[in-house]
């Protein structure tokens, strides 16, 4: 072959574009729904590159998960809020915060330029490599025993800590109708 | 990959994308149609053969309309919309095989787009992507109604998508895959056999998760905003709700996204609790009667998946022009204190009894 296009290297560039630029529109666009629907984009671009690398699983679960239910309910409570004072007035903020905004830019500038430096001799290690995991059954069936079988002891207990909160907050919601109705039927 | 295999790639790719292409004209005349027959009415009549060809005249009526874009609008995410929902409805076909296997030239050729790991979970998490584009026109419209429509409609795919979920879990636990064609082919084996008559029982996902496809099929209408969940549109409340401001082929888009859900949507009801492309009653016998060629079974497999995927279409219109909408209260209700209790206690059950060594 004269030429062989490494589509998987296309696709990465593709998707990591697109989620960098997305991920610039969350932060500067000044209407709340547009940064909303640019961060729907850096999370699906973001499966993109899951699935990519070849973890069609965990991509699966980012767009059902992320993008699919978690920026549905961002959306719709941004909505319902219907807030008028997006607009973000830089000329407002007071010194200290530009100080501490411009200590933490020079931060994670120093971090992103040693990520980039370090990872180019980097390779996933441990035993579990793409065609070792398609020998294995496919994603589900490694991350399946993964969860539920060698890890299920420390699995049972972050479902207890997801339970708790869940209890917790419904506790939060309910007392706040009752407080609200005068202790009627919620 | 070989130039043989990229050509009968490119091929089934063409062969899906027309099939769901033409599905939208199809379905237009048989909507309108199966509307006037449900009302003991006529129905356009007039161009063609029993009006058969009065969706040329819908088209050109789309086409020929002024394309205008309401002064009001947020223009980038107004134009964005309609395509937000029309390419994921596109795009979840890939996973859903519509006929089983064939040898062309060495090759071994699968009727499915692409045979992924996840087949069922692709097809929720591209599905759920559909709702943006409702949101997203419902807010750009910068109206009201819209934007009523388009909050009704997250809150219904949300609560909807859980029920859709787990109506699916305990099919998959059955056949211990999330493969479609996995849960395709085990759906060929025997249930059992009727004693007197002799007839067989096939393992369809309708036999042994009833409960299973029921919430299964109310979700799936919940989720393709069809009557009696079309709260998001509800046109004598909200006008026309999150496709209030559009028009044209802008609107045409929206209706193409409708039909074209509505496609997958009985294509994946037929692919996982009726067998997908297990060949229909009597079928085999044909196939058998014919010589029984490969090519023959494949040709009668795919007949038997669009008969299962259009008696599903028609169960569509017939289902909106039967049953009239629901309030929005009703529809939460239904959705979080019955189908979703009962998606666990179905998810329950098949647990038990598949740990009971029952199959």
């Amino acid at each position: 072959m004269s030429f062989e296009i490494d589509y998987s290297f296309v696709a990465f560039i593709a998707f990591a574009t697109i989620a960098l630029l997305g991920s610039l529109m969350v932060v500067f666009k000044k209407n709340a729904v547009s940064a909303a629907f640019s961060l729907i984009l850096v999370l699906f671009s973001f499966a993109g590159i899951y699935a990519v690398l070849g973890a069609h699983f965990v991509a699966a679960l980012q767009i059902l998960i992320y993008t699919g239910a978690i920026m549905v309910l961002f959306v719709f409570v941004i909505m319902l809020l219907n807030d008028h004072h997006t607009e973000n007035d830089l000329e407002k903020t007071g010194f200290l915060l530009k100080v501490v905004t411009s200590l933490s830019l020079v931060a994670l500038g120093t971090i992103l330029v040693k990520a980039v430096y370090s990872s180019a001799d980097v390779h996933p290690t441990g035993t579990l490599n793409s065609d070792e995991i398609i020998r294995l059954g496919g994603s589900v069936q490694v991350i399946s025993e993964a969860l539920f079988k060698d890890n299920v002891f420390q699995f049972e207990l972050l479902s207890f800590l997801i339970l708790a909160a869940v209890i917790a907050t419904i506790t939060l919601a309910k007392r706040g109708t009752k407080s609200s109705k005068n202790g009627s039927e919620t | 990959m070989t130039q043989t295999e990229l050509m009968i790639m490119l091929v089934k790719c063409a062969v899906v994308l027309m099939g769901l292409l033409s599905v939208v004209p199809i379905m237009l005349i048989v909507e309108r149609r199966g509307s006037a027959l449900m009302q003991n009415r006529l129905g356009p009549n007039r161009i063609g053969p029993f009006g058969f060809l009065q969706f040329t005249a819908d088209m050109l009526k789309f086409v020929f309309k002024e394309d205008l874009t309401p002064a009001h609008v947020n223009k980038f995410y107004y134009i964005l919309a309609p395509w937000v929902t029309l390419v994921p409805a596109f795009m979840t076909f890939a996973v859903i095989p519509f006929a089983s296997s064939l040898v062309i030239e060495g090759n071994s050729v699968h009727f499915q787009l692409a045979n992924l790991d996840v087949g069922v979970l692709y097809c929720f998490a591209i599905g759920s992507l559909g709702v943006y584009g409702i949101i997203m026109a419902g807010w750009a419209s910068n109206n009201k109604y819209s934007l009523l429509g388009s909050l009704r409609s997250s809150a219904q795919m949300i609560s909807y998508e859980l029920t859709l979920g787990l109506s699916i879990l305990g099919l998959v636990m059955v056949f211990q895959s999330l493969k479609l064609s996995d849960i395709t082919a085990g759906q060929g084996e025997v249930l059992f056999t009727l004693p007197l008559l002799n007839w067989t029982i096939p393992k369809w996902g309708i036999f042994i998760q009833p409960v299973g496809f029921i919430l299964f099929l109310v979700s799936v209408f919940a989720e393709t905003n069809r009557l009696p969940f079309d709260l998001p549109e509800g046109e004598s409340e909200l006008i026309a709700g999150y496709h209030l401001e559009y028009g044209s082929m802008k609107f045409a888009l929206f209706m193409m996204a409708e039909f074209v859900n509505m496609t997958v949507a009985s294509a994946l009801i037929a692919t996982l609790f009726f067998g997908g492309w297990q060949l229909l009653p009597f079928f085999g016998d044909l196939v058998h009667l014919l010589g029984g060629a490969d090519w023959v079974r494949v040709l009668f497999e795919a007949a038997s998946f669009l008969i299962k995927v259009a008696f599903f279409m028609w169960f569509f219109v017939w289902v909106r022009w039967t049953v009239p909408r629901f309030r929005f209260d009703q529809l939460m209700n239904l959705g979080w204190r019955v189908l979703f209790p009962l998606g666990l206690i179905n998810i329950f059950v098949t647990g038990l009894v598949i740990y009971k060594g029952v199959h």
